[in-house]
């Protein structure tokens, strides 16, 4: 238990020290979630299988672990460099909680087929997951990475703010999808 | 001459299907053809007896194609055994004349009519044959349909397409249905229904299944779904996305899109979701495979050169081509039931259009003028292409013929109506 305080610790550090604009990432996937996916959340994050503590981290905005989502360019699936200290907190928790198993979901913008949408999504998403896994060393079993192309989209005008808003990869942790 | 087609429509009619209720698909014509050939449809005398007009049918199958023009051909019913008075048709402007009639046959349990009908030259003062159809009452559209075939084929010289099918998926406020619709857009039923994304229908060549994506399980999932039952299998359903199912020719094996080894990558397996082996390897995107009829090709889209373009790889494996070389978003390639025309979505100046590629001559044409058209299919006699595009605001298909001319405009009432796949001829 001490070691993993100590992973949050070092989490948290990070997060006091990351120089990351936040603007763009206030709505958090988990809320933003359709009527359908609420019975998900209802079956909730129990408790007795997993650490309370870290836990809480994932939902406490205080926490840049209750962030989850990274923004590519149009027509992208690069990791910028303003998302690393994002993705290297979620590298450690998944260390630290070698239990937990998270879900990647690629996002793609409006313009265009919905396959080669699909097939972008899951590119970034698979950027996600070779970030975790090359920061931290998580263990690939822990982590699925999936496309939902641009049929979920979170903002729907026919926008340039909202298609960037689009253009994403979102993290969800067991108990969440 | 008499040819029974009851078998057909009683086949039909054992679709596990759901009716929709309120969602019927209306289609308007937004552009005709240049030359279109005046026709008279008469009503067929004894229609009146069953509650359905047939001749109401036919005559809007035929005007839809936008290959002909409606000439009035009088009020009084014309049956196919009457004496055609062809210097009044000629004076009304006709060049063809349909005469017919609707009788009920003596038979044991339910009604049954007998639909017969002649089609006239009205300058050789000529018939150019005629069909009979049984069906029952409610198949009497399908009689229509059959009828609006077999007259484009005797003029036109190609198979008519009234008869097949379109799947397509209409969205509601979080509600998705994959639905089959006759090719006027009636009789719409619900194959599907789910509150998650349902992408890529492709019907089996034969018309009984259909391999679509469903998003229900929180990520893309390939399911084959017998519409005589409505069972379903998973096809697909690896780590990662499974997406984007085509069949083949045989329709015993699908192309799919898989990332279980990293990448969106081409795979084949069996219809029963067995023998999974790798079609191509890039460590870009490969995307939405179609055979082509013969079985030799299979085409695709890839960022493999840095931009999405369309490419081909021998069905068997083996040395990949690019095809599309102009701009720097081709994508979505569909091709024509005889291999020899390609369908693609293309993008000028932030517009995406669907373009047409004579695949002997190389040769592209644009043939939409709408900005955000998606996934093409074409008609079985390779004359219409179904597309997605969005006017209004609204998610709606619409059709445009090979050569341009005619234009459909397909759309549901307060519902966005996405992915549509043209079904194959009806046996």
């Amino acid at each position: 238990m001490s070691k993993m305080l100590a992973a949050f610790l070092i989490t948290l550090t990070i997060a006091a020290c990351s120089s990351q604009p936040t603007s763009e990432q206030n709505a958090a996937s988990v809320e933003d979630r359709k009527p359908a996916t609420v019975g998900a959340e209802t079956q909730s994050v129990a408790t007795d299988k997993l650490d309370e503590y870290s836990l809480a981290m994932l939902k406490d905005p205080k926490s840049i672990l209750s962030k989850r989502s990274v923004y590519f360019d149009f027509d992208q699936y690069v990791i910028k460099e303003e998302f690393k200290p994002l993705l290297e907190a979620h590298g450690h928790f998944l260390t630290a909680n070698g239990k937990v198993k998270m879900l990647l979901q690629g996002n793609a913008d409006e313009r265009g087929s919905r396959e080669y949408n699909l097939a972008l999504g899951q590119k970034r998403a698979e950027a996600v997951k070779k970030t975790l896994l090359l920061l931290l060393g998580g263990k690939e079993e822990q982590i699925e990475s999936v496309s939902l192309g641009k049929e979920k989209p979170r903002c729907s005008e026919h926008t340039e703010a909202c298609w960037a808003e689009n253009r994403r990869g979102d993290m969800l942790y067991s108990g969440e999808f | 001459m008499t040819k029974h087609f009851f078998k057909y429509a009683l086949a039909f009619a054992g679709f596990a299907l759901t009716a929709v209720a309120q969602a019927q698909l209306s289609i308007e014509i937004t552009g005709a053809g240049a030359n279109r050939l005046p026709i008279a449809v008469a009503d067929f005398s004894g229609e009146r007896i069953v509650s359905q007009a047939l001749t109401s049918v036919l005559r809007g199958d035929l005007e839809r194609s936008g290959m002909f023009r409606l000439v009035d051909p009088g009020a009084m019913p014309l049956a196919e055994t009457t004496a055609v008075d062809f210097a009044n048709m000629k004076t009304r402007g006709a060049d063809t004349l349909v005469s017919g009639s609707v009788t009920p046959v003596a038979e044991t349990g339910e009604s049954r009519y007998e639909t017969r009908f002649h089609l006239h030259d009205v300058l050789k003062q000529t018939t150019l044959g005629g069909q009979s159809y049984v069906s029952t009452a409610a198949q009497l559209r399908t009689a229509a349909h059959r009828t609006a075939d077999f007259i484009y084929e005797k003029l036109i010289g190609e198979p008519g397409i009234f008869s097949t099918h379109i799947a397509y998926v209409v969205k509601t406020a979080g509600r998705y249905e994959l639905q089959i619709a006759d090719a006027d857009g009636m009789n719409a039923q619900a194959a599907l229904t789910s509150r998650e994304p349902i992408i890529s229908p492709a019907w089996s060549p034969d018309g009984t299944r259909l391999a679509y994506v469903s998003f229900e399980a929180k990520k893309p999932v390939v399911y084959v779904h017998s519409l005589a039952t409505g069972r379903r299998h998973v096809a697909a359903n690896f780590k990662g996305s499974n997406s984007a199912p085509a069949w083949s020719p045989d329709g015993k094996r699908l192309a799919v899109v898989l990332t279980k080894e990293g990448g969106s990558q081409l795979f084949l397996l069996n219809a029963d979701g067995s023998g999974v082996t790798r079609l191509a390897s890039s460590s870009g995107i490969d995307t939405e495979p179609q055979f082509s009829h013969d079985g030799q090709f299979i085409y695709f889209t890839s960022d493999r050169g840095g931009s999405p373009q369309v490419y081909r790889i021998p069905a068997a494996g083996g040395d990949v081509q690019r095809i599309t070389f102009e701009g720097s978003y081709n994508v979505t390639p569909r091709l024509s039931f005889d291999d020899k025309l390609m369908a693609f979505v293309t993008r000028n100046n932030g517009r995406f259009q669907i373009a047409l590629m004579d695949l002997t001559t190389r040769q592209t044409q644009v043939l939409t003028d709408t900005e955000r058209d998606e996934s093409p299919s074409f008609a079985p006699n390779g004359r219409m292409i179904i597309y997605a595009t969005e006017i209004g605001g609204r998610g709606v298909l619409a059709a445009v013929s090979s050569d341009g001319r005619v234009k459909q405009k397909f759309s549901v009432q307060a519902a966005d109506v996405r992915e549509p796949a043209w079904g194959p001829f009806v046996k």
